[in-house]
């Protein structure tokens, strides 16, 4: 399951080469004494009988993963880990017992008191699971019993661009592929017509950080690996439309031409890349139609509209995004990742959190029903969550009424449904204060290697090697949670 | 009868399957390795050292915290040493196979005795375990790597069968193909190779006046005088320096959350200019390195310094100042190995090299050089920087109109404005710490600017310093720089180097396929003062350079990856190199040189769909430039690291968040969608046609000029055929959809022609036809 950079992923040119390299070295060794083709020695030093890729290592429970990415770090003590004790001991100091010199960044590193801060938000059991919800999701909430909230995730980032490049590629420093990118390189895609990680964005109106395409970059990967960010409006892949006054049928016979003067040249010059550019032309003009076939969501009946919110009709909404998710899912891709910025308060925690909550309440719960509905939740993966926690603690001036919270990588709460996790599960404890893992953590490389292991897929094992180094999404760490297993 | 003859083969078979089980053919039935022969004689660095870094060094390799059994097998004189944990045994007895330990260990069967362990789910196949075999058999004789070796100039082979060759280099490409018995490829034709040169030496395609000029000239002047025409123009700089940048992680952003606008551009325009004045590789490098350090340095030399300047610096409040800090320098020190040494010394940042002998403290003394920059982690978050239009963190040099009208000329500055440019000091002396796991805040023990001895050793002649360190890389007994960027070069012209792995020349790296033709290279370089004008003609003048890029039915067949230089490489261009050429052909490319990037067509709202908010710095949302400045050439394109131009992106172009130093060339299916309907292209082909019509509109070879136009060649009579009844087939659809073509022409800022708009449209969907041809975008 291991493959160089260098060596093309074109299972034909694999073969291709293997024989080659056989070969060459029956002729080399001919060549008394000499150093000869160096490289081909190494390329033997492949395991021929390793396994190709595109096959998982063991039956997968999940064949899909929609990752709903909260970006900007919502608070888990305005989400789903309830504690009390915040509004007993309301505006006292932290007890350094708990911080443990925690190092802090330098937006409250300079304050000389950390006063406990408690949620202005309720907080509910709900479901026979008995799982705390805040009211912020009241849809959410109905689905308790369906979805398994981990409140033991930490990380070692306390700034957001580190901290998402962490979650999203399992390292903090940019470069490494992205979680999308590599179960599309390790199980490569269910539909031809469409990209194997795709990409949607939104954002809601509280405070927001930047995203960038590094965040769906697949690094040392082959770029057909890449995510393809899906856009809303009229051109949702990029150079996807035709410029007007070109019919499809007049597009249909340029295309003709160009592949006969390709199929012409390459007798010329016997060069297979260009059998390949004429496969990739066609595939182009088939997605012309396949995505805005998926994107078109005017079929939809009326109930799935009233199902994940009004929203849904309007492009460029996190409910039309989640609604697009269960479509690519349909429609066989692999990792489908929406963001949804604007989760980063500072300060205004409490109203900024409620339209936040308010965009992606409803649609993260319609999402979830509608895909059990159709059967498909077993074999899909829903996660919901941020790239890390908030503070027990006020940001800034003291003020229950009007408060913000900094960035806190010890604890935070996501929550998980189907693709072969076990639903209505209350994972993983923090502390009475809600600042420290006590029970069952979860660090971001074992959360990886959960993801990667509902998919089929061992993470010691989806290897590859990039500048003379075997790399991982889980790098050197991680290990399988197995209570979460279904 | 019969019946005998079928018992006769029925005993037959079983007798040989009896055999065969007897002999154990059945169990080696699955191993493909068991018929590879061994070389005549095992060369440690070629064939042994990959094997045992690759499955034997994360355990016994110079990672001192990770070995176990005090075992390090990558140095000769502890391979050799006495076991610590098995007295009176040895990992390796030069000619005893059966008394070597690790020998024993790697054959072994039993499952607590084998190596590498199970768990590391590493493994040699037969071949290997028999390679290490013969190696000890004949005296298991280390070399250091290859690489740290002193590149030599072996007497030039020589092959007296053939008298194929021009120059030194084909002596060591020929006897390679002796030796396989390939025969190496004709000359390519004038045509073909003009136009490889040009898109070589300038990026852009030959002028069709150039080409026709070139080829009125006596055979033996053509090439010659191509390769001065190319190198003369400014536009050699700009190629050169496009490939530059990917290695500087150049960029018009500060990169990270907020990602706002910076003013690094003087810099890239010094690039160009050193480029062309063809600053020697060694004052090249010193002065990007240490300008500001040389004796009265003046203020071209501190410019240049920019170049330690160009990595990310975060604009988002709350970052720890120090964390951010020392993650520029780490990001210099990285740089400076993959993309100047070829080494990826960023492994040894958080422990000892697992592969390379670069030790955790061989790293935090390269990383100390880089440390007395009297800079802050955070200057100003980007809300601030939008306010008071910051565009560039301390130390910085403040260019006017008045310094660039002296040394500075070449900065191509508007009147009256004036820029800061982030540029090198060392007035912050600090002293450097290995950092533990590479963490800013666990600093051990302290070290000084240093590097290592295995390389080369430091002279305590030198200064401890960037200059110092300047001086060790172009010292001529530094076994890498040359080496390093001879390579670079070479796979420039050749798509790939002759170490496949140009960032990489470490125990991991590819071999180099032919180590003495780079090792040659490297020294003639130097010998000729590291003049790059001088490599480049010394290669181009090569037959190897010169051959046709054809892929041979036999070549397909025994050396399908072109690794032993049978042919002329056939490559997509980068999507640079395909923007700048359908602009040149179409006419409409701005040859101005340097200044602050522009921004050209660009899907609209991809900006704001992930920027953080309205408030934060100064590129938030994309406002397209118009006039001339749509068609620079794509190294002025506006470069932003959180969402990169898409036109070049698709093509594979890095985010430049680090140095890189080799693109993919991939194939893929959004490639083909940027080529149809970009409106860069479009508009190109729109141009085209309409000055093509309005100069000529009822010449019958109009299709056929165009062509030529566009691929520097002839088109056959299929090719012409095919194309032109497109053509006419498109005119006659168009005069009946009046209305589709007047839309379809409607494409594009620049200003309409008065010109048929049903003959436009046929032409500029023929234009488009070939623009989209594999052959245009690829360099032949």
């Amino acid at each position: 399951m291991e493959k160089d950079k260098n060596k093309s992923e074109n299972p034909l040119k694999v073969n291709r080469r293997h024989f080659f390299s056989q070969l060459s070295v029956g002729i080399g060794s001919l060549a008394l004494g000499s150093l000869l083709i160096p490289d081909l020695f190494k390329g033997t030093t492949e395991n021929p009988l390793s396994q190709p890729l595109g096959i998982p290592h063991y039956a997968p429970k999940a064949k899909r993963i929609i990752y709903l990415f909260q970006a900007g770090a919502p608070s888990q003590l305005e989400t789903f880990d309830y504690k009390p004790i915040l509004r007993k001991r309301m505006g006292e100091d932290l007890p350094e017992s708990i911080r443990k010199g925690q190092r802090l960044t330098n937006m409250t590193a300079n304050q000389d008191k950390f006063p406990l801060m408690p949620p202005k938000v309720g907080f509910k059991q709900h479901g026979e699971s008995q799982t705390w919800i805040s009211d912020f999701f009241p849809h959410i909430a109905k689905i308790a019993d369906d979805i398994t909230v981990v409140r033991s995730m930490h990380t070692e980032a306390i700034n957001h661009d580190p901290a998402i490049t962490f979650l999203q590629t399992g390292s903090q420093i940019s470069g490494r592929p992205s979680m999308g990118s590599w179960l599309s390189y390790g199980l490569g895609s269910e539909n031809k017509n469409l990209p194997s990680f795709v990409v949607l964005t939104s954002r809601g109106k509280g405070n927001s950080q930047g995203l960038y395409s590094k965040l769906w970059s697949s690094g040392f990967l082959d770029s057909k690996h890449q995510g393809v960010l899906l856009r809303s409006g009229k051109d949702p892949v990029l150079y996807l439309n035709d410029p007007e006054g070109l019919s499809r049928s007049d597009k249909r016979h340029l295309l003709d031409h160009v592949s006969s003067l390709n199929k012409l040249h390459h007798v010329e010059t016997g060069d297979d890349e260009i059998e390949s550019r004429i496969a990739q032309y066609e595939m182009a003009y088939r997605m012309q139609m396949s995505v805005p076939d998926v994107m078109d969501i005017s079929k939809e009946p009326q109930s799935i509209i009233d199902l994940y919110g009004e929203g849904c009709q309007v492009p460029g909404t996190y409910a039309a995004n989640a609604l697009q998710a269960r479509r690519l899912a349909e429609n066989g891709v692999r990792f489908i990742q929406l963001y949804h910025q604007g989760w980063d308060q500072h300060g205004n925690l409490h109203n900024e959190m409620a339209g936040q909550a308010k965009d992606v309440d409803q649609a993260s719960a319609a999402l979830v029903l509608d895909l059990k509905q159709r059967g498909m939740l077993d074999d899909t993966l829903v996660v919901w969550g941020g790239e890390f926690g908030r503070g027990n603690y006020a940001q800034g001036k003291f003020d229950p009424e009007n408060y913000g919270r900094d960035h806190h990588p010890k604890a935070f709460s996501i929550w998980m449904a189907g693709g072969g996790i076990k639903p209505g599960l209350n994972y993983g404890q923090t502390d009475e204060f809600g600042y420290n893992v006590v029970e069952n953590p979860v660090h971001i490389n074992d959360f990886h290697a959960t993801l990667m292991h509902t998919m089929g897929l061992d993470h010691e094992q989806l290897i590859y090697k990039y500048q003379g180094r075997r790399f991982r999404l889980t790098d050197v760490a991680g290990n399988v949670i197995k209570d979460l297993l279904a | 009868m019969k019946h005998k003859i079928t018992l006769f083969v029925i005993l037959g078979l079983i007798i040989t399957l009896l055999y065969a089980f007897k002999t154990g053919i059945f169990s080696n039935l699955s191993d493909d390795y068991a018929g590879m022969e061994l070389p005549e004689v095992v060369d440690y660095n070629f064939h042994i050292k990959p094997v045992l870094s690759d499955n034997c060094y994360t355990c016994h390799g110079p990672d001192a915290n990770k070995r176990k059994a005090n075992l390090r097998l990558d140095l000769e004189e502890s391979a050799f040493e006495e076991l610590k944990e098995s007295p009176g045994q040895y990992a390796f007895v030069a000619g005893k196979p059966n008394r070597s330990k690790a020998y024993y260990h790697i054959t072994a069967d039993d499952p607590n005795e084998i190596m590498p362990p199970s768990d590391s789910k590493l493994s040699l196949n037969s071949y290997e375990k028999r390679l290490i075999k013969k190696w000890i058999e004949q005296g298991a004789k280390f070399e250091k790597h290859w690489a740290f070796l002193p590149p030599q100039k072996k007497e030039l082979p020589k092959v007296e069968t053939s008298d194929w060759g021009q120059n030194e280099i084909d002596g060591f490409v020929l006897k390679k193909l002796v030796e396989n018995s390939i025969q190496p490829s004709e000359r390519t034709s004038n045509e073909t190779l003009i136009r490889r040169i040009s898109l070589d030496l300038t990026g852009l395609p030959p002028q069709i006046e150039q080409v026709k000029e070139l080829l009125a000239l006596p055979g033996e002047e053509i090439i010659p005088k191509a390769i001065d025409l190319f190198l003369s123009t400014p536009a050699y700089g700009e190629r050169m320096t496009q490939s530059w940048l990917d290695l500087a992680r150049y960029a018009d952003s500060h990169g990270y959350q907020d990602d706002s606008y910076r003013t690094m551009w003087p810099w890239r325009d010094w690039v160009i200019h050193a480029f062309n004045k063809n600053l020697p590789y060694d004052e090249f490098l010193t002065w990007q390195l240490a300008g500001d350090l040389l004796p009265n340095a003046n203020s071209e030399q501190i410019l240049a310094t920019g170049f330690n300047r160009n990595h990310p610096i975060t604009q988002e409040g709350g970052v720890i100042q120090e964390e951010y800090r020392t993650n520029y320098v780490l990001d210099r020190t990285n740089t400076l190995g993959k993309g100047i040494l070829g080494l990826t010394l960023e492994c040894a940042r958080c422990h000892d090299h697992k592969y390379d002998a670069i030790s955790q403290e061989n790293y935090f003394e390269f990383f100390s050089f880089f440390n007395q920059v009297n800079e802050k982690g955070l200057q100003m978050d980007a809300v601030q920087a939008k306010n008071q239009k910051f565009f560039a963190d301390p130390p910085y040099i403040t260019l006017t109109a008045n310094e660039v009208d002296g040394i500075l000329d070449f900065v191509n500055l508007d009147k009256g404005k004036k820029v800061n440019v982030m540029v090198m000091n060392d007035s912050a002396p600090r002293t450097a710490f290995i950092l533990n796991r590479g963490e800013y805040d666990q600093p051990t023990d302290s070290v000084i600017p240093n590097t290592p001895e295995i390389i080369y050793p430091f002279s305590e002649e030198l200064p401890r310093n960037r200059l110092g360190l300047a001086k060790w890389i172009t010292d001529k007994n530094n076994p890498l720089t040359a080496r390093v960027y001879v390579n670079r070069i070479w796979g420039m012209l050749f798509g790939s180097g002759l170490v496949e792995t140009s960032e990489d020349f470490g125990v991991q790296g590819s071999l180099p396929t032919h180590p003495e033709l780079l090792d040659w290279l490297a020294v003639d370089f130097m010998e000729h003062d590291w003049d790059i004008q001088y490599l480049l003609k010394k290669i181009m003048f090569s037959a190897t350079y010169q051959q046709k890029s054809e892929l041979r039915p036999d070549l397909i067949k025994s050396d399908s990856e072109n690794k032993l230089l049978a042919r002329a490489p056939r490559f997509r261009m980068s999507g640079e190199m395909i923007r700048d050429y359908i602009l040149a052909t179409s006419g409409l490319l701005n040859t101005e040189v340097g200044g602050p990037s522009v921004k050209p067509y660009q899907p609209p709202g991809l900006w704001a769909e992930t920027n953080a908010g309205e408030n934060r710095g100064v590129l938030t949302n994309y406002v397209q430039d118009g006039g001339d400045d749509l068609y620079r050439r794509s190294l002025y394109t506006l470069w932003k690291r959180t969402l990169p131009p898409p036109s070049m992106t698709i093509f594979d172009a890095p985010t430049r968040d680090f140095c890189e130093v080799r693109r993919q060339k991939t194939n893929t299916p959004l490639q083909a969608l940027a080529l149809q309907n970009d409106i860069q292209v479009l508009e190109a082909a729109r141009v085209l046609a309409q000055r093509t019509l309005a100069d000529k509109a009822d010449d019958p070879d109009i299709v056929k000029n165009m062509f030529q136009r566009i691929l520097v060649r002839s088109p056959n009579e299929e090719e012409l055929m095919t194309l032109n009844n497109y053509y006419y087939d498109a005119v006659k659809l168009y005069v009946d959809a009046f209305e589709d073509a007047k839309k379809l022409v409607s494409i594009g800022e620049y200003e309409q022609l008065e010109v048929d708009p049903a003959k436009t449209a046929a032409l500029m969907l023929t234009a488009q036809v070939i623009y989209n041809l594999d052959e245009t975008i690829t360099k032949e």
